[in-house]
């Protein structure tokens, strides 16, 4: 059995989906951080359940990728069961949605999820005659809290035998008369076959000038386009508005009249909760308050993770001598043996001790809600160079890892804007640079310097984005975007998203670290080293780093971690202060930081932006990172 | 009256008169719940010419400048 999860942005279905298939998909409090889908296995009461995890869709009417990836995903796979996951807080404008998925006549369950919100604020649904409006079945949940999710499955399993598809409510007489009139001509001109979709659904579309269909009919017959543009007139004389707006309109109405009738509200809760953007979104306060939580979250990651990389290195380190004695320090054995405990001391001492803070900090700042305050307070920084507020969540998630952060870039609305947020999330200092700021940096020259890094970083990607944008001069269409409410994140929900990520890490790069070691050992026990070295050599003469260093940027390329992780094996040292100059180690951080982007992050960038404007996107990075790192040797 | 929404001071409620500006715009407003007729409530807005924050059928929805410059309203 094949179900899918539509719903709008935020409402739940990640979690739902994570709850029934095990913590597979990243949930978040804000908008729009599933943009592809995910699909998983679960056995329910016995019966083999296909999930698929959705991105949230405001309307079935396609305007940004992700919207577009759920209606083909629904069109496309033969799904047996539609789950529609509702914020039941916004019970009113979600069941737009709800009306739109009904027009695609697939067995549906309607779940109205965050019930304990929606009561908190005074929005008591009467469920039983919701379902009996709609004619499909109504379930509550509490999803994070895990309250209703076997009543939603069984209802999704009895969909099997006794299949309900709902009864969709009729629009205002003179709108249903227009719209009946293009379906007739559609069912003449057999177009359900060629579209494969219901014709109420099409010609629904058709009338709210959705591109897609447009263009489809287009390709099919030109001269129809015509008559799709007759009725559009049609509906606008009816009216006087756009036949969208009347359309939207339409839905609208009939969702609040179903909202009025199955809704009893009471007095809200009085709660903290509502008080808080007084502060956080205020004019002045909400950027004091956004510099402390930053700097706060700051000191965090480095507290946590400073405490912890001195005594596990010392630890690690204490075995080289005995082994070496016992292998001799020439041997073959002993250089891979060498390799492998630097590979392992590299990942527990020097990269998990900050990842894990840090992913923890990232999660609680996502889970409770407060990535889209930032968005709302840096809109007007980055109109100046040329984005919108909503430009911020990639760069916030770019902190975490560059190849989702890319991704995550489709929920802005134009290319230009994509390009642009992509190759400045290239930028941004994924975990892996955080462990070099933060392992070399700020272990070695102090958390101010580790600081200044960063101050420095955000500095250049914004002249860099201003660059971008004058290159590219357009208008950016504008932010319009959903301020969620506030959650308290359960701890359980954070653990399992941060170990999630880890993985991650743990999986690829590890064994990666590992093998660099290795072949690194090898290499110097080859003497091949130095052959690289030379090859790297005019980019080290010129920033004035140890030509050692060579290797660790070749390397770099493949993971960023491995950058930080085999400097101290190229150089033969465990305190790199010894042999690097504090000059040496900020230009060499500085490089690192900027320079062309992991190997995974190119092959995402090539998906999302292609391969011209990626290898733009390498030069780019490359030469700023060269400028910075040359200005840095002279002058820091 | 009917005025620009950018021209509406904090803590006022206006009712949407009417929508200009392109399809883009238009849908992406009404997916977010905000249609011709809504009431809505003016929150708060960023300095610098950031975005206004408005209240609407119990969310809040942030707009930035250009687009609050196309949404007519009329204060109630």
């Amino acid at each position: 059995m094949k179900i899918a999860l539509v719903g709008q942005p935020n409402s739940g279905k990640s979690t739902i989906f994570n709850h029934a298939a095990g913590y597979k998909a990243i949930t978040s409090n804000f908008p729009g951080k599933t943009v592809t889908y995910t699909v998983s296995k679960m056995t329910f009461q016995g019966v083999t359940i296909e999930i698929a995890d959705l991105p949230g869709t405001y309307s079935l009417t396609s305007f940004d990728l992700a919207e577009l990836e759920t209606r083909k995903y629904l069109l496309r796979e033969k799904v047996d069961v539609v789950v529609n996951v509702v914020d039941a807080a916004l019970l009113s404008r979600e069941l737009e949605l709800t009306l739109q998925v009904l027009e695609l006549n697939l067995p549906t369950v309607l779940c109205l999820n965050m019930i304990d919100e929606a009561e908190a604020r005074g929005i008591e649904i009467d469920e039983q005659k919701l379902a009996q409006l709609l004619d499909i079945p109504v379930v509550k949940t509490v999803a994070h809290k895990g309250w209703g999710i076997d009543e939603l499955f069984e209802n999704v399993i009895k969909m099997k035998s006794n299949p309900s598809k709902g009864k969709i409510p009729t629009l205002s007489k003179d709108v249903e008369d227009v719209l009946k009139g293009l379906v007739g001509e559609l069912e003449d001109k057999n177009y359900r076959d060629k579209f494969n979709v219901p014709l109420r659904f099409l010609a629904t579309k058709l009338l709210e000038n959705d591109q897609y269909f447009i263009e489809e009919v287009k390709n099919i017959d030109v001269g129809f386009i015509k008559n799709i543009k007759n009725y559009q007139k049609a509906l606008e004389q009816c009216r006087d508005r756009d036949s969208d707006v009347v359309i939207s309109s339409e839905r609208h109405h009939l969702s609040m009249d179903l909202y009025e009738k199955v809704v009893n509200l009471t007095k809200p809760k009085m709660e903290l909760r509502s008080y808080l953007d007084n502060i956080f979104m205020h004019p002045i306060w909400g950027y004091v308050s956004m510099i402390a939580i930053l700097y706060l979250f700051f000191n965090f990651v480095f507290y946590v993770g400073n405490f912890f990389e001195e005594p596990l290195l010392d630890f690690f380190y204490q075995f080289l001598p005995y082994i070496e004695d016992r292998m001799g320090a020439n041997t073959l054995l002993f250089n891979i043996t060498n390799g492998i405990v630097q590979g392992l001391a590299g990942g527990i001492a020097i990269v998990l001790p900050f990842l894990f803070p840090f992913l923890l900090g990232l999660a609680f700042l996502e889970d409770v809600g407060y990535i889209p305050r930032i968005a709302f307070l840096m809109d007007a920084f980055l109109h100046r160079i040329g984005l919108h507020g909503k430009a911020i969540i990639p760069l916030i998630l770019g902190y975490g890892c560059t190849v989702p952060a890319v991704m995550a870039t489709r929920i802005l609305e134009s290319e230009r804007d994509r390009f642009i947020a992509s190759v400045l999330t290239t930028m941004i200092p994924c975990a892996a640079r955080i462990t070099i700021i933060f392992g070399l940096v700020a272990f070695y020259l102090g958390p101010k310097a580790a600081l200044f890094v960063y101050v420095l970083n955000i500095v250049v990607v914004a002249i860099a984005g201003k660059i971008l944008s004058r290159l590219l001069p357009e208008v950016t269409p504008g932010m319009i975007m959903e301020i969620p409410s506030y959650h308290i994140p359960s701890l359980k929900v954070l653990l399992a998203k941060v170990w999630l990520r880890m993985k991650e890490f743990i999986v690829v790069a590890w064994p990666l670290l590992i093998a660099g070691s290795v072949a690194l050992s090898l290499l110097k026990y080859w003497q091949l080293e130095s052959f690289i070295n030379k090859l790297v050599s005019p980019i080290t003469l010129l920033l004035g780093l140890p030509a050692a260093v060579g290797v660790t940027l070749i390397f770099g390329v493949l993971r960023k971690e491995l950058s930080m992780v085999m400097l101290v094996q190229a150089l033969g040292a465990t305190n790199i202060s010894t042999v690097m100059s504090a000059t040496q180690i900020m230009t060499f951080t500085i490089f690192v930081l900027f320079y062309t982007p992991c190997v995974a992050t190119i092959a995402v960038l090539i998906k999302e932006i292609g391969s011209k404007r990626t290898i733009f996107a390498m030069v780019f990075t490359f030469f700023i990172a060269i400028l910075l790192a040359t200005a840095t040797r002279l002058v820091y | 009256m009917v005025v620009n929404l950018i021209n509406v001071k904090p803590g006022s409620r206006v009712k949407v008169i009417r929508i200009q500006g392109g399809l883009g715009v238009r849908q992406r407003l009404s997916c977010l719940g905000i249609h011709p007729g809504d009431l809505m409530a003016v929150q708060t807005s960023a300095i610098m010419q950031g975005p206004i924050v408005v209240g609407i059928h119990g969310n809040k929805v942030a707009i930035g400048r250009c687009v609050a410059a196309k949404i007519l309203v009329e204060e109630v």
